[in-house]
């Protein structure tokens, strides 16, 4: 089992633009390890230099909510791994959203 | 099946109205479906696309060039990774994916089939190449699915320093010597037709794409952003004083644009089918990438486990 | 030799040695064992060419011919190129790509610790702002010497061939020309051979980390100061220089 082949699991990113401001989701990556995934994150995410601070969480350590179970939108059986944060802040700079 | 029905048509009400679809919301299996395979054929396409211009690099004619190609096909790596991560909220797995494009199952855009012969390659493949992804993804930016949308956002701030670097290009050699207008026209006379091709069939001969724009996955018809294409680039060819290879290119008036040939559906077929310059190569360089690196992948998990790291939360 | 002589082939040392690597960096684009690592080594590459780049260019200005940083780097020939052997021996496996990288990034943070002491204006700005980023090079591939030192059986065996390998290029690193001398004195340039100790006490540390055992012997290939190399610059000088080279009167 140790030796199988993978990508690594996955990791959630939040950046902080500036000392002050707060953490902001910006994606995910895989990565073997947490120092790997601080790397590739930097790499990833803050090569146009976005950002001052950088938290790496394996996606599988976030407690999501989910959307209200009314009815219609109660999905059951959702273990899944690959989960984001329901709020999300639009990027500055973006005028369709 | 009422049930169904309803799911259905609330979650239909809530694309019309406007709003962001999010992993975790109820979603068609069809929607699911489809975004996945957009979204991973993007991807591959982002990562197929570094080799015919990674190619280059180590043969770029001054330093200056040879950074910012580095930083380019650093930045389709990039675009390729968000995209994959936006699949995997989908409920699909990076490896899968992978698998899917390295035993041919998967399809990612055919332009990168092309081979990159000179160095005005690099050139046209940032002025037309870049150009024509660009149309697509601005719109993408708008797109039903967050995930995607949000990716597409990344991407499209990134990607404009791409098509000015591949102008630019062909910009100095358009201005140069003899020779180097010569390699320009050239380049353009290869790129233009694929460049034309990535905007997928005529409209009739597209079945995916009802749904797409249904479902704000899609904003606009390929026809429509393949007229745009041609409206937008040929004024950039004439200023440079260079031909677009196409005898029934003329200005109508009436439309406001550009009347234009049409594309060879036999080329375009039979390299979406595999046969293509390039394709064999292609894959098999990618195919190769991954398994050369399985050693190091299979080490990087092993030391992981070693360490105790302890990569699932307790 | 001129003060200026001496630095400006002491720049080349440094230009080229950099150039040259990230040339067999950039060979990874598109091939890395992952996408993530991909991205990692293409922005090693463009740090290190990015040093180069500065280097060439003031190296340009001493030479006082009017020459660009171009010039130097695609119209010198092989004799004419002072990188260190290890930046030209081909890109082999990851393993001895991510070794070759992590002795050479150890060296650009000594020696540019080490220049940012210089009495050269210009050489201290470039090596103040070249550390943060070697810094980075050096934490990310001394992070894979102990993942694949110490990682499987496989890459165990492939690190210490990696290892063997590239030993004997090791001494290069911090060879001293006569002409250094002039420039030492005045405190714009470093004496490589100074950089040694701290050098190897830091690689042993690391490569001991990750078990692997350091060759027995010494057959230590020195010269690339003089402008000697291996058989594998050649081609890489045929193809980097190809395209100035075949269009002489262009501008590219």
């Amino acid at each position: 089992m140790s030796n199988q082949d993978s990508q690594g699991p996955i990791w959630e990113v939040f950046v902080q633009k500036k000392s002050g401001q707060p953490f902001v989701h910006c994606g995910s990556l895989h990565a073997f390890d947490k120092e790997m995934a601080l790397q590739n994150a930097r790499d990833l995410y803050t090569r146009r230099g976005e950002g001052s601070a950088v938290w790496v969480v394996l996606s599988s350590a976030i407690v999501a909510s989910t959307p209200e179970d009314v009815g219609p939108f109660f999905e059951p059986s959702n273990d899944k791994v690959y989960r984001h944060p329901t709020f999300y802040k639009v990027p500055d700079g973006i005028s369709h959203m | 099946m009422e049930n169904q029905l309803d799911l259905e048509n609330t979650f239909q009400a809530r694309i019309d109205k406007g709003e962001m679809i999010e992993p975790k919301d109820w979603m068609p299996d069809h929607y699911r479906k489809h975004l996945i395979r957009q979204i991973s054929q993007h991807a591959h396409s982002e990562i197929v696309g570094m080799l015919p211009e990674g190619n280059w690099i180590t043969r770029a004619p001054s330093l200056r060039a040879k950074m910012v190609l580095l930083a380019k096909v650093q930045d389709e790596g990039g675009h390729g990774l968000y995209l994959y991560t936006a699949a995997e909220t989908l409920g699909t797995d990076r490896e899968t994916i992978l698998d899917q494009l390295h035993t041919g199952k998967a399809k990612y855009s055919s332009i990168f089939n092309y081979p990159t012969l000179t160095w005005a390659d690099i050139g046209a493949v940032g002025w037309l190449v870049d150009g024509a992804a660009i149309m697509n993804q601005v719109m993408l930016q708008r797109t039903s699915y967050g995930p995607y949308a949000r990716a597409m956002v990344r991407i499209c701030k990134e990607e404009s320093f791409h098509q000015r670097q591949g102008y630019e290009i062909i910009c100095k050699l358009a201005n140069g010597t003899p020779e180097q207008k010569e390699m320009a026209q050239d380049a353009l006379n290869r790129w233009w037709w694929p460049s034309l091709m990535m905007f997928g069939p005529r409209d009739e001969n597209s079945p995916n794409s009802e749904n797409a724009i249904k479902w704000k996955i899609k904003r606009e018809t390929n026809d429509q952003l393949r007229q745009r294409f041609v409206n937008q680039t040929v004024p950039q060819a004439e200023y440079l004083g260079l031909k677009v290879p196409d005898d029934k290119l003329v200005w109508n008036e009436a439309k406001k644009g550009y009347d234009f040939g049409e594309v060879d559906w036999d080329e375009f077929n039979r390299v979406i089918s595999g046969n293509g310059p390039c394709n064999k190569e292609r894959l098999a360089a990618r195919v190769k990438a991954h398994e050369e690196g399985e050693w190091v992948r299979k080490a990087a998990a092993a030391h992981a486990k070693k360490k105790n790291e302890n990569l699932i939360a307790a | 030799m001129t003060k200026e002589q001496s630095l400006y082939a002491y720049i080349l040392r440094i230009a080229d040695t950099n150039l040259i690597h990230g040339q067999r960096l950039a060979e990874w684009c598109g091939h890395g064992p992952f996408l993530e690592e991909d991205l990692a080594l293409t922005n090693i590459a463009l740090d290190i060419i990015g040093q180069s780049q500065a280097l060439y260019q003031y190296a340009a200005q001493l030479n006082g011919k009017g020459q660009s940083e171009d010039d130097l780097v695609f119209h010198r020939h092989e004799r004419q190129y002072y990188n260190a052997f290890m930046a030209e021996l081909p890109k082999g496996d990851f393993g001895f790509t991510i070794l070759r990288a992590y002795l050479l990034s150890v060296f650009n943070h000594h020696l540019y610790t080490a220049l940012t002491k210089s009495s050269d204006n210009t050489i201290a700005a470039i090596a103040s702002k070249s550390i943060k980023e070697v810094s980075y090079h050096v934490r990310h591939t001394g992070a894979w010497i102990e993942r694949l030192g110490d990682g499987t059986d496989e890459s165990h065996e492939k690190m210490q061939n990696a290892l063997n390998e590239l030993w004997r290029f090791t001494s290069d690193l911090f060879t001293v020309e006569n002409s250094d001398s002039i420039i030492i004195n005045d405190g714009s340039a470093v004496d490589f051979s100074t950089l040694e100790i701290a050098w190897s006490s830091q690689v042993r540390e690391k490569l001991s980390l990750a078990s692997l055992t350091i060759p027995q012997e010494n057959n230590q290939q020195l010269g690339s100061r003089k402008g000697k190399h291996t058989e594998h610059l050649g081609y890489m000088l045929a193809e980097m220089q190809y395209i100035p080279r075949a269009y002489p009167d262009a501008k590219w």
